[in-house]
């Protein structure tokens, strides 16, 4: 088994000429440890507004932030979810990661509560104004120091999206930054070999469902509505309370280059943020009055305003 | 379970729970809180108006960073038909004061804010943890509480029942009677956002001056019933509430009476042009005096809503919630630092207390209140703001008929709507409800 | 902020970006069939290439030689001027460890200015492993894409939501990638026998060097799949069907119509429907030529995805209701009332003219 990973290892380096020097490293570490013991298992999180709850102020057009609540990216949850399965299954921890301000420190204990072993929190005002690329750099070097310091994982799960960049571009970014394997839209994990350290999913693609099977290590990103987020026990609840929220700056982080980081390593620029433009025309209302047949009037406008549309639709109805 | 053992468990993060929990463990105790809501303040509702004296025997530096709205420098009483209202407001610069007497907040806000000081203070708050009974020992006393979580039993001294109007923890342990329709007003209120400056301009305030508008009338549909309008920093508070025993088969709903009173002409222009943000609903304990359940017993005390502790007349609350929050915590306190058990032979001393403040001698003052509106409801808050704004119309509008037959035409109109022994027993029966 | 922080915001490219021209469109094939999202982006991308002066390609990964010669002569008809193209096996089923490589190599030879994916699972899994191998910018999800005076690429997309829009520049890297979900654009014309270049690459890679395997596929039954996306008339239900119960008047409709239905976000959090009947900014963008919005209040986040719509009718309670701001007709009625009626007018009309014809 080592002799195939070596020589993955060593193929993947010539192909990929941008592979930080230091995934080398990681990788060997992780092959020579013993991979049938527990599982160690990192989960992305990201603490967001509740978009939903969001207003911009009629007058001003700028985000009303008052009393927004923030809360676990939804998305999130069901990679936290699968982790914990895949822990209670093969005994083990769940790290969950976050890169924020320190008030992120909320949702992280929140995890704590669902059951997650540890939870680390990358603060710093370098992160500041990051875009994918810069978050995917800090979160990789995060977890490559929490393999360091707490095990390798063979598997790191991410949710599919968060629900304020709507990018879903961290998660591959991680991928490609660790050279782990990268599994997206996750639906189902069937099998799961911690000895021969493989494993197959079920992937949503396009107009289907790609069964996968690959090594680990991996990164899976979870999708939405796989599993449902556990309650934790009273102890978990109580043990968040106080547990000790693991704290890593840029540079406790590892991270020796800040010009990766935030706004400065950020290869994009938000150039201008503005509301959408208001339509000119609103609707013309329909009357609606007793003794009004409002329904055959809306039709008969529908087809005025659209006279392809009555003939498309009566081709449907003689197909029928 | 929890291994810890604790010297009192709060159920609740309201305004009492947090004033109870806050209190004792500044004393030295160790508390946990249990809330049901996601978060503290989840499932609080107020309209709301924070009455600094009560805050200020808790944490009397509240001041400096609770998150506060504007302080009240105007109270606008009004009586209101369909189509008016007549109106006693008073106004005092005097109330721009160094430390002001009373504020409208936002509760979310308030709420997390007040939770923070508690949790600073050392209590252990867990939230989404709903307290499902209450654990006895051989003797009957309460020594815990069970949880919805797995494994979720705890274990305290004392338990401290801060759930609120329809707690279920003391109804299901007979430690209270369940509420009655008849004992709780539904009250529904909406926040309208708008500029600073707009509301400044509409109620004439500078600074962090506010508003405050207390209304009844016809505006309940001859329920029970007020309604009220608050100035917050940059939103409006409007709201409106009746006895639920009221709505009964009249097919009237909560949100119908705030919409008519929304867009009643005397309230319609201080909303205009402001966006609607959130919906909220709460019942609201009115019974008085005469509904409060046994207040303690071995192992287990009841504080704010849960007790009943609403004057509706004056519209207090929070005020009592914490008040009874505080006195309990002091109460179960003194207990530990004598090392007398909490048994209900020395929780009496919660009842001394609270019979010795003004929680329980303004509501013994009120005490038949709900009874009197009870059966005059009708004329109340129908008959006598018709009789009234229709005298205020007869007597200011100028249309060449003399003062003195406008005095008789006002005085026939009360005499015909009421009948004279109607009016003087109104008069004789709020008296006697009031004093 | 200092001032080399402030070094991105301004625009100098780097030397050995500057020989970096034209514009490309990544083709989604896959099992023989292109996604419509990449002839939306060819349309696209012809705009923004002629605005630069520049050529378009299309560049075509697959594993058998046909459906990729089709492909590419599909994206000469769609206004692509030459396509590059990659034949391999490994190409068959797309996995991200050959895509992504074979992409990037593309790039790294061959130096496009702008890079444009669809925002599906596949470009969506492909685009964030390339843009971190080629360490530059990427615009996700974008509503808008255009030439800025500089000559940059400006990509508009929504933020917060859909309650406010931003412009994300990549001034000093390149490519500058960005993804557009389907629908967004508009489907340009089909110009038949239109021709162009096409310049074939290898992969350089065996099957014993790709980890992932794909086992399988199982591609969905046609009747389960919601084809909401890409369907000509939509009928969509909001909270004010007030029951799940209600929400079959939306279905009856539809089937009168031959239409899609579909709903608003707070409908699949309630679990009325699946989140891929989802119409919205966190679900579906659909572009039909008639869109029936039921008790849909119209919220920012709703609208963003139905605004591609030739008609859009809104039925609300609420005379104030958002939706009546950008719909074309609207009706102030209890949708669980008026629907039943309207399906009824469709369908007796329907019926009658049926008959007759």
């Amino acid at each position: 088994m080592p002799a195939f990973y070596l020589r993955r290892h060593l193929a993947r380096c010539l192909l990929f000429q941008f592979c930080e020097p230091e995934t080398t490293e990681r990788r060997r570490r992780w092959i020579s440890q013993e991979r049938d013991r527990v599982m160690h298992i990192a989960v992305c999180m990201k603490q967001v507004p509740d978009s939903g709850q969001i207003r911009v102020h009629p007058v001003t057009n700028t985000i009303m932030r008052q009393g927004v609540p923030t809360i676990i990216n939804p998305y999130d949850l069901f990679a936290l979810e699968e982790a914990l399965r895949l822990r209670d299954k093969f005994g083990g921890e769940v790290t969950v990661l976050t890169m924020g301000p320190p008030m992120a420190e909320d949702s992280l204990r929140k995890t704590l509560t669902f059951g997650a072993d540890r939870a680390v929190l990358l603060t710093d005002r370098f992160f500041a104004g990051s875009d994918t690329l810069a978050t995917s750099f800090a979160l990789a070097a995060a977890l490559e120091k929490i393999a360091r310091e707490f095990g390798e994982m063979p598997v790191i799960f991410t949710g599919k999206q968060t629900i304020d960049g709507d990018t879903a571009q961290v998660g591959p970014g991680i991928a490609k930054r660790l050279n782990l394997n990268q599994l997206t839209y996750v639906s189902r994990i069937n099998e799961l070999d911690t000895a021969a350290g493989t494993i197959t999913v079920e992937r949503r693609a396009e107009g289907g469902v790609q069964l996968l099977s690959t090594k680990m290590p991996v990164l899976i990103t979870m999708l939405e509505g796989t599993n449902e987020i556990r309650r934790g026990s009273l102890a978990d609840a109580y043990r968040a309370v106080s547990a000790k929220i693991v704290t890593w700056s840029a540079v406790d982080a590892g991270i020796t280059d800040i010009t990766k980081c935030g706004l400065r390593g950020s290869p994009t620029i938000v150039k201008k943020v503005f509301a959408p433009q208001a339509h000119a025309e609103k609707a013309t209302m329909l009357p609606v009055e007793d003794g009004y047949d409002a329904a055959a009037a809306l039709m008969n406008e529908i087809f005025k305003r659209q006279p392809a549309l009555e003939a498309d639709l009566m081709r449907f109805a003689s197909g029928q | 379970m929890i291994e810890d053992k604790f010297d009192a468990i709060v159920v609740g993060a309201g305004a009492s729970g947090n004033a109870c929990a806050y209190t004792m463990a500044k004393l030295g105790l160790k508390v946990l809180q249990l809330e049901r809501g996601e978060y503290p303040g989840s499932k609080n509702v107020q309209g709301a108006i924070l009455y600094a004296d009560a805050l200020e025997k808790i944490i009397p530096d509240f001041r400096d960073d609770a998150p506060l709205e504007r302080h009240i420098i105007e109270q606008r009483q009004w009586t209101m038909t369909e189509t008016s209202h007549v109106g006693m407001h008073y106004r005092d610069d005097s109330f721009n004061e160094e430390r002001p007497n009373r504020y409208t907040i936002v509760r979310a806000q308030f709420d997390k804010w007040f939770s923070r000081k508690v949790r600073d203070a050392g209590v252990t708050l867990l939230c989404e943890t709903t307290v499902t009974e209450l654990l006895r020992d051989g003797q009957g006393k309460v020594i815990g509480v069970r949880t919805d979580r797995a494994d979720g039993l705890a274990y305290a001294n004392v338990v401290v029942l801060a759930e609120g109007v329809n707690g279920l923890v003391g109804e299901r342990s007979g430690l209270r009677p369940v509420v009655t329709p008849e004992s709780v007003a539904l009250a529904v209120k909406e926040m309208h956002f708008l500029p600073r400056e707009v509301i400044d301009e509409r109620f004439n305030l500078k600074g962090n001056e506010g508003v405050v508008i207390e209304a009844m009338g016809t505006i309940t549909n001859g329920m029970t019933g007020t309604a009220f309008l608050y100035t917050n920093g940059e939103s409006i508070s409007v709201g409106i509430g009746c006895i639920v025993s009221d709505f009964e088969g009249t097919g009237q709903t909560p949100y119908g009476l705030l919409e008519a009173f929304k867009n009643h002409p005397s309230i319609k222009p201080l909303l205009a042009g402001s966006e609607c943000k959130e919906y909220a609903a709460h019942l609201i304990p009115e019974g008085g005096y005469n509904s409060i359940p046994q207040l303690y017993g071995d192992g287990w005390v009841v504080v704010g809503d849960a007790g009943q502790f609403v004057n509706a007349v004056h519209r207090e609350g929070s005020n009592l919630a914490m008040t009874t929050g505080r006195i309990a915590g002091e109460t179960i306190s003194w207990l530990k630092t004598r090392r007398d058990p909490a048994t209900a032979a020395n929780l009496t001393e919660y009842q001394r207390r609270l019979e010795t403040s003004f929680v329980m001698k303004d509501l013994k003052k009120y005490k038949n209140i709900p009874d009197f509106l009870h059966k005059s409801g009708a004329h109340v808050f129908t008959l006598y703001p018709r009789l009234i704004a229709q005298a205020a119309q007869t007597w200011f509008r100028v249309d060449g008929k003399d003062k003195r037959a406008k005095e008789v035409e006002i005085f026939n109109s009360f005499r015909k709507g009421r009948s004279l022994p109607g009016l003087l027993g109104d008069a004789f029966k709020l008296a006697r409800a009031w004093r | 902020m200092s001032e080399s922080s402030r070094a991105s915001t301004r625009k100098e490219l780097p030397e050995h970006f500057k020989a970096y021209k034209h514009v490309w469109v990544a083709i989604e094939l896959e099992h023989g069939i292109v996604h419509p999202v990449s002839f939306e982006l060819l349309g696209e991308g012809r705009k923004l290439a002629d605005k630069r002066g520049a050529e378009l390609a299309g560049v075509v990964l697959g594993g058998d030689a046909a459906s990729v010669a089709e492909a590419a002569q599909s994206c000469f008809e769609y206004g692509a001027d030459l396509v590059y193209t990659i034949i391999d096996p490994v190409l068959t089923h797309y996995r991200n460890e050959p895509y992504t490589k074979g992409l990037t190599d593309l790039v790294n030879t061959h130096k496009p200015e702008i890079l444009l994916l669809g925002a599906t699972n596949l470009g969506r899994d492909l685009a964030g492993s390339v843009a971190t191998t080629l360490k530059t910018g990427l615009t996700a999800d974008c509503t808008e894409l255009a030439i800025d005076e500089e000559g940059s690429l400006a990509a508009t997309r929504p933020t917060f939501g859909g309650s406010l829009l931003c412009t994300i520049m990549t001034l000093n890297f390149r490519p500058q990638m960005a993804t557009v979900r389907p629908r967004v654009l508009v489907m340009p014309p089909h110009q038949e026998g239109r021709s162009g270049r096409i310049i074939a690459r290898e992969l350089g890679m065996s099957e014993d060097d790709i980890i992932t395997k794909v086992i399988t596929f199982i591609a969905d039954r046609d009747s389960n799949k919601a084809q909401l996306t890409y369907a000509d008339i939509v009928v969509a239900g909001g909270l004010g069907l007030r029951s799940v119960d209600n929400f079959q008047l939306v279905k009856t409709l539809a089937e009168v119509l031959g239409a899609e239905y579909g709903g608003s976000r707070p409908l699949v959090q309630k679990g009325w429907i699946t989140t891929d009947r989802q119409i919205g900014q966190t679900g579906k963008t659909i572009r039909p030529k008639l869109y029936i919005a039921a008790g849909i209040s119209g919220a920012i986040q709703h609208r963003v995805g139905v605004e591609g719509a030739d008609m859009i009718i809104a039925i609300n309670t609420d005379p104030k209701a958002q939706i009546f701001e950008f719909a074309h007709l609207g009706i102030v009625a209890d949708a669980v009332e008026f629907l039943p009626k309207l399906t009824e007018a469709f369908r007796s009309y329907l019926s009658v003219n049926r008959l007759a014809g």
